[in-house]
Order: C-alpha cells, then structure tokens, then sequence
C-alpha cells in the first residue's frame, strides 16, 4: 500500500496473466463465421484451391493488421479514441468510427446469439420440435406450410422467426424472441459486469469449449455414413477457380472480418497488457488459430453435411424404390440393384416408369446443396442432427458451441462501445462501471427489439451485409495511414523495439508500408464496385410463392435502400467530421495546439527517457 | 369336383335301378328312394356349399366394393430382421383382422374364417374382404371395417413389427397421433432455469461488488485516521515511537506479572 495515486487517473484495469489475454484475442477473432462462413467459401470455391487465396490473405493483409492494432494499444496504453487522438487529433474520429460500428454490430449479433439460444431451449424435448409437422387445427392433417417444405424449414421460418413475406411487412413483436433476447443480453451483462475481471474468467470458458465440442463433433461425424463423400467434396481442388477474381475478394474481405480487425476491441484489449510483452508473437498466434480454427471446423461441419447427402439420398432411393415395387408389384430391389432393376424397368415399360414422376436422386445434387450463415446453422445442421442417433445431445452441444463462440465475440464488440464511454469520459466518475455496462445493454436490448419484430431476420441480413463489410474496410486503412505515416514507421518502429526488444524486420515494415494499404484499398474498391452494379436484392420466405420451399428473391424498396446508405455513411462520417472539427479549431487559437504539440512531444520523449534508464539498470 | 360327385351319384342310382330292376319292387324301391333323397340332400348341401364357396370366392376380388387392398413393407421397416411372408404370417394376419372386427362389433363373434383373402402377390400385397358370422354370403360393409382397423390399427401395426406407413390399408388413412399438448412448453422450462442461475449470478455480483466497495471505503477510512494519527505524533514531535506499539504493552503487562 502506500502508492501515491495521480489525482484524476485511475489504474488502469489489467490481466490476471497472459492467457487470459490470448483467449480473449483469440475467442474474439474467432467467432460465428468460422463455423459457417468459411466452410462455406471453401464449399463453393472448389475446396482446396480456397486456401491458396484464404492464405496469401491471411499472410499480407491479415497477420499485418493485427499485428499494427495490438502493437499500438499496448504502446499507447489507451482505448481506440485515445489512441487515435494522441497520434493526431485529426484522426480522432476513428475510435468514435470503431465504436459506432461496434455498437451496430453487437446488436444485431446479439439478435443471433438469441435465436441460438432459442434453439438450445428446444433441444430438451423427445422428438426434437423440428424433426415433425405440427398437426393442422382440425387435426385431420399436418399443417400445409410445413407439408409444402420440410419441418425444419417450418420450425425455423415459421415457429421461430413467424416471419413476414417481405422487409416491408413488419408484423408485430414476437414475445418469445424478446424473452430470448433479453436472456441473451443478460448473459452479456453478467460475464461484463466487472470490466475485464468477470470477462477473462468468462473467456477461460467461452474461448476454449466450441474447441472441445468440435473435437467431439469430429470423432462422432467421421463415424457417421458418408462422412468421407462430405470431406472428399469439400477438398477437392478446383483449380479453374483461381482465374475468378471474386474469389480473392471473398478471401480478402473474409480474413479481414474474421480476425475482427478495425472494431476497436483488440486495441482496448492489448491496452490492458504490460508494457514489454512480446505481441509479436501474439499477433501471430491469434492470426494463425484464428485460421486452424476455420479449417478444423470445416472438416466437422462437412463429415456431417456429407452424412446428411447421403441420408437424405438413401431417402430419395427407397421413396422411389417404394413405387417401383407397388406399382410393378415385383420385389427385391433394394438400394444396391436398383440401378440395375431401374434401366431394366426403364427398357421394358418406358411410360409406365414415366408416368410414376420419379424423382431423380443423385448424390451430388445433395452435396451441393450448400448453405452458409443462419441457413446452415438452423436448417441444414438441424436436419443432420435429427438423423443421427441421440439427436438431443448432438443438437445441445452443437447450439452451446455456437453460443460461446458468438458471446466470446461479444466481448470485443461490447469492449469497443465501452472505450468510447470511458475515454470520453461521458459519465461522471460518482457512477459505477457496473451501472454504465447495465445502461448500455438496456439501450442495446430495445434498439435491437426491431429484430424481434416479423421482418426481424431480413434487418439482420441487412445489418450484416452492410455495416459489418464497408465502414470496417475503410476504417482499417485509415488505421494503417495513420500508424504507419502519419506517426511514421521509424516512431513505430521504436515502439516495437521497446515493446519486444526487436526492430520488426523487412517483411513486416514491407507489408504495412505498401502491400497491406494497397491490397486494403484494392478489396475496398473492389468490394463497393461489385455491390454498386446491381441494385441489391434478398432472399424472402413467402408462403404463397409457387416455388415454395425456396425462397423469392425480391429487390430492396426505395427506403431500406436509404437505410443501407446510412449504415454504410454514419460510422465513417465522424472520421472526416472530426478532422473538420479540429482543423477548425487549430485555425482559430493556433497557440493552443503549440502547446498540445509541446506537451506531447515531451511524454514521448520522457518516455525513451525512462527507457534507456531502465536497459542501463538491466 | 363337386359336380362329378353328383355325377356318380347319379350313375350309381341308374345302375343299381338296372341291376335291381327284377328285385323285390316295394322293398328294393323304398331303399332306392330313401337313396335318392338322401343323395339329393347330399347333393343339396354339396351344391349349398360350393355355391357358397364359389359366392365367397366370388366376394373377394379385386377393386371389391366392401375389400381393402394390404400392402406389406416388411424388408422397408425391418431391413435385416425381415420375416419371410408365408402361410403361417397369413394366418397371423387373418386372425388379427378376425380380432379387430370382434373389438369393433361386440356382439358379433369373427371368426379366422371370416377373413377372405385373395390375390396374394409376392410383393406382399393381397385383397381381403370380410364376412358377417352370421352368414357366410354377406359382407361387412366397408365403413364398418375402416372403423374396426381405425381402433385396432396399433395392435395390428405391432403383430408384425410394422408401422403405419409400412403397413397399408389402401383408403384407410393412418390416424394422426393426437399432439401432446403439456401445459408448460418444455421450453420455457429450461428459459427459466437458465434465467434464474443468470438473474441470481447477477444479483450475487452486484452485491458483492457493493459490499467491497463499502469495505474499501471503511479500510480507506481508518487508513486516513493511521495517516492522521502518524502525521500528528510527528507533528507533535515526540522523541519516543511515532506509532504506538500494541504489541510492547501486551509484553510489559506479562512481564510484570
């Protein structure tokens, strides 16, 4: 005891060891899209050959961006805002552009994590709800929607979401999603209640059991029938698909949002750290189990999906098989001869075998059909599940995975909103950290009530699509700008050298001098390019549609349009309004900024001061 | 076969006429007649029965308008623990049926016999019609053979091992299990368990937080009041101790004692 304590400065919140950190780095990059996202990729860019654009991503654009942003937090020792402000006060509007996307991001994720939680308190009954038709009201029959598509597709569009026919009917508020919201947002609260002391023993949990649930998701799904045809699709090379420059584009933009760069958390997290820890080597790691990660959930999810084929192709076969026999009236075929019993039948009574409409079962048709985000979570992987034997388990586990990844990542998203309140300093120091975290989940909870409503999932589509892609592109190449040139690579450099003892060598001062900046504002061109040629367009689930089960494609009205543009503009409108701002202001009372230019110098100096006494005493 | 044997009766009555014809007329005619009655009785019941053989034969045919088509499924359901369909599993299900209709119309006592069968394919599947105990040549009607399978279904389904879709009455639709309906959805069952642990860590974490904070607060507070005390005992300018050892006095008491 006895410190003497700086009048107005608190101490500032810090690690109880290395580990905590790593998990929460890592439990923030890795997140829902691993699991649904990058398999999906893998999916429909030939297998295999994705990896060779995922890794060059990862390699120069990725790894570079991480390393930059734990870098700089843990130098400076200050949240996104402070960090930016202390570099240039021009580009202090980067924290407030990290945190707004922050914001908008985690309520909309959070949204998912209550439909994942929704599905969890569903798991507990024998049959599972999705695996059968509810009867109709007069119980003569099954319900005609359900009987139109499958119980899963039901469950999901209908019990769950009670979705609407398009973005422009809102419905009403769905009181059973409200309830799994607020559920969901109280988890939040309760893991964040303390700052980053409740966090990092929450992340020793949330960070570390979606790894042991995919282990044992692996050892059961390679077991399963037809596990291998789901693997052997899934690494298949393709090579043709390198010419296609999307596909660099979707490994680019998906390196990029899964190690969750440019939100403001990691800044806040490394913050927290001591002072001379090698985050080199933790930049590296993130990186690089971020991306194992990806690839090893791949493997479980496609061993699965593969067994799904081929059941649902067995199906398909002993449906058909079914009419062959009782209209024939012959026996034995079984699955194995029927090809043989079928071109036999074919030959001999050609329109007979037509006029039964059989269905053409082939197994690729069923590998193909691929899903990615919310469609293969709740209706291709519930539709797996009620196949395998002890369905509940697998459907528990497999939904508290994907409840632990997602809180994991709400984390950050949450860190990120609440550096801007406590660097800001918008509350008066007389209310208690705990109260403000409360606030600010009960102003999240009712913002992200529109969620709940009939057109819920069609906003999260928009949310997702849009304010998770662009703001964030932009926000990290001013980021890069601002390190790398504006407080200059040798400033850096020293930086690091101070942090880990080593300068950073020819590849990483390469990479963020050139390569980084230049392949950001490449995939950000690109990117706005490629969504500006077509007006935008959404998948709906319309009951009435005469293709039903699959959904109707429908463009965005006039006024969603201009919503999207606002999702896209507000975050990164404050990075140029605040450079306005402070320009403004240097212009009106230059001597000011002398002094703030003076003040600032010397701390920086100060602090090599202490630095060099400190290697002389070692 | 039926009608040869009348045949024969025939034939035999003629020759015997012939044979006999220079017996004793009164005796031999007598006996000749009681033979020909019997015969004729003989002939009426054969020709009774092979009608109504043929009338039932007759009753079970295809497309019947009072019959239900069966079809079996059994390599579908069972795969490798199918039976093999043979005379002793028709018997089976003639006996089930015959126990079905006894379920539905108590008073009337079905018999195996009851049960007609015809048109046996070896896909499993066959005709059967059902006929009333009372008389042979009528048929049950078909409603009330829907009714009496409707009640029966899951005996039936479970004499062969089968399900509702692997064994099918051809125009009786299998009855729809009637939902469990709890009055709590299980659902909200575990939403508020999980509610309560999350609440209940809520409110433990908030008041323990509370409860350190008063306590730093009162550890502050007599920190403050050493501070205090030290500063003045400096102040003060005391040769002896600034702070006064507790620790001393205990000594000095022991000591003296």
């Amino acid at each position: 005891m006895g410190q003497t304590k700086d009048s107005g400065s608190e101490e500032r919140p810090k690690w109880d060891n290395k580990a905590q950190y790593l998990l929460t780095c890592i439990g923030f990059a890795v997140g829902l899209g691993n699991v649904w996202r990058f398999p999906y990729l893998c999916q429909i860019y030939g297998g295999g050959a994705f990896l060779i654009p995922y890794l060059i991503a990862l390699v120069f654009e990725g790894l570079p961006l991480l390393y930059l942003e734990l870098a700089i937090g843990q130098r400076l020792r200050m949240g996104s805002i402070g960090v930016w402000n202390s570099i240039t006060p021009l580009l202090g509007g980067l924290g407030i552009a990290s945190s707004i996307v922050s914001f908008l991001i985690s309520i909309f994720y959070n949204t998912i994590l209550a439909w994942v939680l929704w599905y969890f308190f569903h798991s507990f009954q024998n049959p599972l709800p999705w695996s059968q038709c509810p009867l109709n009201d007069n119980l003569t029959g099954y319900n005609v929607e359900c009987e139109k598509s499958t119980p899963v597709n039901y469950f999901w569009y209908r019990e769950t979401l009670n979705i609407t026919p398009d973005i422009e009917t809102s419905g009403s508020l769905q009181w059973w999603m409200v309830i799994c919201l607020a559920s969901s947002w109280c988890v939040v609260y309760i893991c964040f209640i303390k700052g980053i002391e409740s966090m990092g023993k929450a992340v020793y949990v949330t960070a570390t059991f979606p790894y042991l649930v995919l282990t044992i998701f692996l050892i059961r799904a390679i077991f399963l029938p037809g596990a291998t045809d789901g693997l052997v699709y899934l690494f298949t090379p393709d090579w043709e698909t390198l010419k296609n420059p999307q596909v660099w584009l979707d490994a680019a933009t998906q390196i990029f949002f899964s190690l969750s760069v440019a939100f403001g958390g990691l800044i806040a997290f490394s913050s927290y750290n001591a002072e001379r820890n090698n985050c080199e080597r933790d930049a590296l790691l993130v990186g690089i189990i971020n991306s194992a990660t990806s690839l090893y959930a791949s493997i479980s999810i496609f061993c699965i999906l593969g067994f799904k084929a081929t059941t649902g192709y067995n199906a398909c076969l002993k449906e058909n098989i079914m009419f062959l026999t009782n209209y024939f009236s012959d026996q034995n075929i079984t699955v194995e001869n029927y090809k043989q019993w079928f071109d036999h039948l074919n030959e001999t009574f050609p329109d007979k075998v037509f006029s039964l409409n059989l269905r053409e079962c082939d197994l690729q048709t069923f590998l193909d059909q691929s899903a990615s985000g919310t469609g293969l979570a709740f209706i291709v992987f519930t539709e797996a599940v009620i196949e395998m034997p002890a369905s509940q388990v697998w459907a528990i586990l497999f939904f508290v995975m994907l409840f632990s990844l997602g809180l994991s990542s709400m984390f950050g998203n949450i860190e990120g909103v609440l550096t801007l309140i406590n660097d800001l300093k918008f509350v008066p120091r007389w209310i208690p950290n705990e109260l403000v975290t409360a606030i600010l989940c009960l102003i999240s909870f009712l913002v992200a009530l529109i969620f709940t409503l009939g057109s819920g999932n069609y906003w999260v589509e928009v949310f997702n699509s849009y304010v998770g892609s662009v703001p964030l592109l932009i926000i990290a190449f001013f980021e890069i700008i601002a390190v790398i040139y504006i407080r200059g690579m040798k400033t850096f450099s020293e930086d690091i050298y101070f942090m880990t003892g080593r300068r950073p060598n020819i590849f990483w001062k390469a990479c963020w001098m050139v390569i980084s900046p230049v392949m950001l504002l490449v995939v950000l061109v690109a990117y706005v390019i490629i969504q500006a040629q077509t007006h935008p367009t959404y998948h709906t689930w319309n009951p009435d549609y005469e293709r039903n089960p699959q959904t109707q494609v429908k463009p965005y009205p006039d006024w969603v349009f201009a919503i999207i543009l606002l999702l896209c503009v507000v975050p990164v409108i404050s990075i140029p309004l605040v450079a306005f701002y402070k320009l403004i202001c240097r212009v009106r009372n230059p001597s000011a900024t002398a002094v703030f230019r003076l003040t600032h110098r010397n701390r920086s100096s100060k602090d090599m001061e202490s630095y060099n006494a400190t290697m002389t005493l070692t | 076969m039926i009608n040869l044997s009348s045949e024969i009766a025939y034939d035999s009555v003629w020759t015997g006429l012939n044979i006999l014809q220079s017996a004793i007329i009164s005796a031999q005619l007598r006996f000749l007649l009681s033979l020909l009655l019997s015969v004729e009785m003989l002939e009426k019941i054969i020709l009774l029965l092979c009608c109504s053989c043929a009338v039932a034969q007759h009753l079970c045919t295809p497309d019947a308008s009072d019959g239900y088509k069966v079809r079996l499924s059994i390599k579908t359901a069972l795969e490798g623990q199918a039976y093999e369909w043979n005379e002793n599993e028709m018997f089976l299900f003639r006996a089930t049926l015959a126990f079905a209709m006894r379920n539905h119309i108590r008073e009337q006592k079905f018999e195996v016999s009851n049960i007609i069968v015809c048109n046996e394919t070896p896909r499993v599947s066959f005709w059967f019609v059902v006929t009333s105990p009372e008389s042979t040549s009528v048929l049950i009607g078909k409603e009330d053979v829907e009714e009496a399978v409707r009640k029966s279904r899951n005996r039936i389904n479970s004499a062969f091992l089968l399900t509702d879709k692997t064994l099918e009455f051809i125009g009786i639709l299998p009855t729809l299990a009637a939902p469990v309906d709890p009055d709590t959805p299980p659902w909200l069952i575990v939403f508020g368990v999980v509610m309560g642990i999350v609440g209940a860590g809520i409110i433990l974490l908030l008041v323990s937080s509370v409860v350190q904070k008063k306590r730093k607060n009162e550890m502050t507070d007599d920190e403050e009041n050493c501070e205090e005390t030290r500063v003045k005992t400096v102040e003060n300018g005391s040769v002896g101790e600034g702070v006064y050892n507790m620790s001393f006095s205990d000594d000095e008491r022991f000591t003296q004692m």
